[in-house]
């Protein structure tokens, strides 16, 4: 019997959406396997355990490693106890979401178990008994193809890449043992930044802003317009970050963050290659710029030639009615 | 203060990649390379850490070809006091494969502090030097980009979704550079005449048997074309209802 682990997220003691993803991706390998999944949650105790959500996205079981000092992300705890409850359940695959926490968790847990690594998955699948998997290189510019060659492996998974369905899977809780060793590493303090908590590399739509909007005090009207959508979250170009305009936790592309939101809205972006590379794999992609032969329209699959600052009012009035209508 | 910083040679980001003929990697002729981006912001954050001490050596080690060499010239004419090149001609996509090789130089080094770029802008992995932090048993921090440092211990600021984490660490450590740091500097001439002579060690490199294979290379799926809705304020609704109706994405 193949096993796979999940492992999840969370914040604050809530469950995060990508843990979902993870739990789904984990299900449709083990389904192809033959196996099962486990969810392992990491957090205080009394942490959201969410046993019916992790159920209904594919696990067979939620594993509880509750400890006090997992209220916030604690690296070599973290990495610990993953690496013990996946030696111990011999799981062939030990799935991370590769976002900040799971970028920094997963080579640990992979070097721990000295096992190999991909990261930043967006498709995984089997070949002949062995787990692949399909991972952007080059900033997104290819797609690179492995394979592994291992009884154990470890993935970090894009967000948004897996549409999570209903496996109606059992998600029995579970309490494991949680390691607790001497932090050499501790977060001390979360603070959230102004922009507000949605992140651009998670967001289902992503607004983002270019150079021609001619200077930051124009980015209201971005921010309008993600506001518009209600689950957007704003995004910027190398040109206007690097100008200080806005920072660097919005900057999509090369040097900034890859982005699959189900819709990408190009705002005043000319789409050099650095920044297609960056949200090419969006669902759909709109662009508006002033300059009809502006690379970017070749990404797009709608666009709107003209002046931004004449469209932009419009399409956020138009998008709001949309919304409430 | 003796810090390494780890280095990489890759492609410039302006490259168009184009798949070699063996079907697994990227073709190199015409491809200008460059020292990885992120690097810069690490190799920076060591000479402003010398700088600040008064004393120290920065030491920049590269795996990679022979070509390398060029790579580590420009951390050398920015201000690194000298190199080691672990040559391989070809690097394992098995990040792991990697960090063992550079833990295995590192190791006996009496580093006090060694630096990584957050990810490399090839591969995309984002894990070699969390990697060799633990197969050394030191703390790592990841994607640093602010940070402070006293005595035998540090708080580092590290960029997590919607907000910051705030890190405190023990020294030696291994720390990942984000952008945002610090500013790199652009190598002077000066420098540059100087890095000619900074001596390079040059070791031939073994990797563990891989555990992860490249089965192929591709370019990513080709986007459907595109159109252009209208021109001006007068193509909103038309762009609305399209969202709407054809994409289905309001």
């Amino acid at each position: 019997m193949t096993a796979i682990l999940a492992v999840t997220e969370q914040r604050d003691g809530a469950l995060r959406k990508v843990s979902r993803e993870a739990v789904w991706a984990a299900r449709q390998l083990a389904d192809q396997l033959g196996g099962t999944v486990d969810a392992l949650v990491l957090g205080a105790p009394g942490v959201d355990v969410a046993s019916a959500d992790l159920g209904a996205a594919g696990a067979d079981r939620v594993l509880v490693a509750a400890n006090a000092s997992f209220a916030r992300y604690a690296p070599d705890s973290y990495a610990v106890t993953v690496a013990e409850r996946a030696k111990a359940g011999g799981y062939a695959l030990v799935v991370v979401s590769a976002t900040a926490t799971g970028k920094d968790l997963a080579p640990r847990i992979a070097a721990r178990l000295d096992v190999p690594l991909a990261s930043d998955v967006t498709a995984l699948g089997v070949d002949g008994g062995q787990v692949t998997a399909a991972r952007p290189v080059y900033a997104g510019k290819a797609i690179q193809r492995v394979v592994f060659e291992a009884t154990q492996g470890v993935v970090s998974l894009r967000p948004n890449t897996y549409v999570v369905g209903s496996a109606g899977k059992a998600g029995a809780a579970e309490q494991v043992s949680a390691a607790s060793v001497r932090a050499r590493v501790t977060v001390r303090e979360v603070k959230a930044s102004e922009q507000g908590a949605l992140d651009v590399a998670e967001a289902e739509v992503v607004v983002a802003g270019g150079r021609g909007l001619k200077g930051p005090e124009h980015f209201h009207l971005v921010e309008e317009l993600a506001k518009a959508f209600g689950n957007a979250a704003v995004g910027a170009s190398r040109a206007v970050v690097d100008a200080g305009w806005r920072p660097h936790a919005e900057q999509v592309g090369q040097t900034g963050k890859t982005v699959s939101p189900t819709l990408y809205v190009a705002i005043g972006i000319s789409g050099a290659i650095q920044h297609l590379a960056g949200m090419r794999t969006a669902k759909v992609i709109v662009a508006v710029n002033r300059d009809k032969d502006a690379p970017i329209f070749k990404a797009a699959d709608y666009g709107i030639v003209g002046d931004l600052f004449e469209i932009l009012p419009r399409l956020t009035e138009e998008v709001r009615k949309a919304k409430a209508g | 203060m003796k810090i390494a910083v780890c280095i990489k040679r890759v492609p410039d980001s302006e490259t168009r990649i184009r798949i070699a003929a063996d079907g697994v990697s990227a073709d190199e002729a015409g491809v200008k390379f460059i020292l990885n981006p992120y690097d810069e912001f690490a190799v920076e954050e060591a000479l402003q850490r010398r700088e600040k001490a008064g004393t120290g050596e920065v030491v920049v080690i590269a795996l990679g070809p022979d070509a390398a060499q060029e790579t580590m010239r420009t951390a050398l004419a920015m201000g690194a006091d000298r190199g080691v090149l672990l040559k391989a001609d070809a690097i394992p996509a098995d990040a792991l494969a990697v960090a063992k090789a550079l833990a295995a130089e590192l190791k006996d080094g009496g580093y006090d502090l060694v630096l990584f770029g957050k990810i490399a802008a090839d591969d995309y992995n984002q894990a070699v030097g969390p990697m060799t932090a633990e197969l050394l048993g030191l703390p790592c921090v990841t994607a640093v980009s602010k940070l402070d440092m006293e005595g035998g211990k540090g708080v580092a600021q590290r960029e997590i979704e919607g907000g910051v984490e705030v890190v405190e660490f023990l020294l030696p450590a291994v720390l990942t550079a984000d952008k945002g740091l610090n500013t790199p500097r652009y190598p002077a001439l000066k420098g540059i005449m100087a890095a000619k002579k900074k001596p390079v060690e040059v070791k031939p490199v073994t990797f563990a048997a891989p555990r992860l294979r490249v089965a192929a290379l591709e370019m990513p799926p080709a986007r459907k074309e595109g159109r252009i809705v209208g021109e001006g304020a007068a193509a909103v609704p038309e762009l609305v209802r399209l969202l709407r109706e054809e994409a289905k994405v309001l």
